[in-house]
């Protein structure tokens, strides 16, 4: 399905475009130099850890931050010149609750909608409507102080759609939430785009850009570090990596060597003499314990895991961070 | 689901919807009272308390009896009241501004200066009660003004737009103050001085030379005598149009200051 607003905006085909964005607090370049381009009606994930700047990514994006160098358009409006436009079609949903606490989930709904220009008639009935396809009903008139976790960051998000905009930012939607909680906001969101909407989602979690995302574009220390569909990023990382644990570690240097060699991708020595290196080819680790066991190198534990984010950053950022990390450590 | 007329994809907000929005959000100001009554303390209280308070108390000894007093310390709570009712909006601002609903006011294709007009607009209600309750305590302690019901109209309008002034000094605090507590300690520091060291509990004459000085000087002195002068004698004297010209006054320099300073950050 197509937004019905998308056919009167001047690039109906470009949600965001963002051109070497810069931002400074003080000393620390929070954002240096972002690129992003994002086609209408996907959902498009900004995967990174914790002050990474996908935060102040979006805070630009959605006018509430001037860039420092660079600049973005959404639709084609540039975020600065033209911000009063680009408010008209976004909708923001923070990391942190950008509801009023002292107010209930109706009220906050109802001024929410009168803001955005409905009569007293039509802001009570999206309020309705909304707390309805929200499951809050129940919850509509207490004050947000007794609402859990899940109920808040649902409001939220209803609060964004009240005016349906074609573009939807969401900062961290399921950080925090429990499982169940997770998977209902997924569908949500899967929902919204299927009626048309473009969702940008910055996440912590491989899991969840993969479940959800169309592209993905991985961000660390305010550079977009890789870019591309989940597919061709577990490409390039490998589908799951093997960890070993030695017996002695006296042998760690043997057997690095060894596991380089043999899988062709780089190996990390963590802190705690644990080895971990991406599997591209689950076949291989025959070969690998094999030819350890040619070496005399006795292993303590072995496993293979589903990849997370520090091997996507491993595998992107490459041999020379990892030996910074190492030395620092 | 309908599509709204916000997609009109104008370039900027028009009057109309500035001013409805600002209506809006002084709405929510309204509603947040009603979760917290106790905001409404120091417009409520504070003037039943201070009334009863200073009346008993100082009345024997400035004017020889609780009667004799009441047309002095009436008009002086009043000027102190509101003016401690004025400078709760700082406070209000930061903590709003400290707060995840402001980015999302600020992320809302709505007149920036929405949640300032607004905050500012609702206020005018806390120092209506002021006034009222500040009356009502004054006539049942048996204060019959000279003036009847048509000067305390006229005195409630005036401490109501003067408060309203006044209240831009204290916006800009809490638009540029780092936090709640810090701006309230800044405004308590800025109103103390100023409506205790007024003529609006003793008689100016009974004052050392420096301090007189100071209280002759004082607005809050001005506003003060242009009530009394009001309500007793029934006279729009010079202390009236100078509390007018003080008020405008505040306002030509504080509106600029606070909305640049407020917009730098919304």
């Amino acid at each position: 399905m197509i937004h019905p607003v998308l056919s009167s905006l001047r690039n109906p085909r470009l949600a965001v475009e963002a051109v070497g964005l810069v931002k400074h607090f003080g000393d620390n370049k929070a954002v240096d130099g972002v690129h992003l381009s994002i086609e209408a009606g996907r959902i498009y994930g900004v995967l990174g850890p914790n002050g990474a700047g996908k935060t102040t990514t979006i805070s630009m994006l959605s006018t509430l931050l001037r860039p420092d160098g660079g600049h973005a358009a959404i639709f084609g409006y540039d975020t600065v010149r033209e911000a009063h436009v680009v408010r008209q079609l976004i909708g923001l949903t923070g990391q942190y609750a950008s509801v009023d606490e002292k107010l209930s989930a109706t009220e906050n709904l109802f001024l929410f909608s009168r803001l955005l220009g409905l009569s007293r008639k039509d802001a009570r009935k999206k309020s309705t409507e909304l707390l309805e396809s929200f499951d809050l009903t129940e919850a509509a008139k207490r004050p947000l102080s007794k609402f859990s976790g899940g109920m808040r960051r649902r409001l939220d998000l209803a609060a964004s759609l009240i005016a349906r905009p074609p573009l939807i930012f969401l900062d961290e939607p399921t950080t925090g939430l429990d499982p169940r909680t997770r998977l209902q906001m997924w569908a949500t969101i899967r929902q919204l785009v299927a009626s048309g909407s473009t969702v940008l989602l910055t996440t912590q979690y491989l899991e969840e850009a993969d479940q959800l995302a169309d592209r993905i574009a991985v961000i660390d220390s305010g550079k977009v570090i890789a870019e591309g569909t989940p597919a061709e990023l577990k490409a390039s990382i490998g589908v799951a990596a093997l960890e070993l644990q030695l017996r002695d570690p006296g042998c760690i240097q043997t057997a690095h060597d060894i596991i380089r060699q043999m899988l062709g991708a780089d190996c990390h020595i963590s802190p705690e003499g644990m080895l971990s290196a991406p599997l591209a080819d689950p076949g291989l680790i025959t070969d690998v314990l094999l030819e350890l066991r040619n070496h005399g190198i006795d292993l303590q534990e072995v496993s293979v895991k589903p990849p997370t984010l520090d091997e996507v950053f491993m595998a992107i950022t490459g041999k020379e961070k990892e030996k910074e990390k190492l030395i620092n450590a | 689901m309908e599509a709204h007329n916000i997609y009109t994809l104008s370039r900027r907000p028009t009057i109309v919807q500035t001013i409805r929005q600002s209506l809006t959000m002084a709405y929510r100001g309204l509603l947040k009272v009603r979760y917290t009554p106790e905001q409404l303390v120091d417009v409520t209280v504070q003037p039943i308390l201070f009334t009863l308070m200073f009346t008993y108390l100082f009345g024997g000894a400035i004017s020889g009896n609780v009667h004799n007093y009441l047309p002095i310390i009436i008009p002086g709570i009043l000027a102190q009241s509101i003016l401690t009712g004025a400078v709760t909006i700082g406070v209000q601002l930061r903590e709003d501004m400290d707060k995840g609903v402001f980015d999302r006011f600020r992320s809302l294709p709505i007149a920036r200066i929405a949640p300032l007009a607004g905050a500012l607009l609702a206020d005018t209600i806390r120092y209506a009660l002021v006034t009222v309750l500040t009356f009502t305590m004054g006539y049942i302690m048996g204060y019959r003004p000279e003036a009847g019901i048509a000067g305390v109209l006229l005195v409630s309008a005036l401490v109501i737009c003067f408060a309203w002034c006044v209240s831009w000094i204290f916006a800009l605090a809490g638009v540029t103050g780092r936090s709640a507590a810090s701006v309230q300690g800044i405004s308590m520091m800025i109103l103390f001085p100023l409506t205790f060291l007024s003529n609006a509990f003793v008689p100016v004459n009974t004052l050392p030379s420096g301090l007189k000085w100071f209280v002759q000087y004082n607005p809050v002195s001005h506003l003060v005598t242009a009530i009394r002068e009001l309500l007793n004698q029934n006279t729009i004297g010079a202390d009236f149009w100078l509390t007018i010209a003080g008020g405008l006054a505040l306002l030509v320099i504080f509106i600029p200051l606070t909305v640049r300073a407020y917009m730098r950050k919304a």
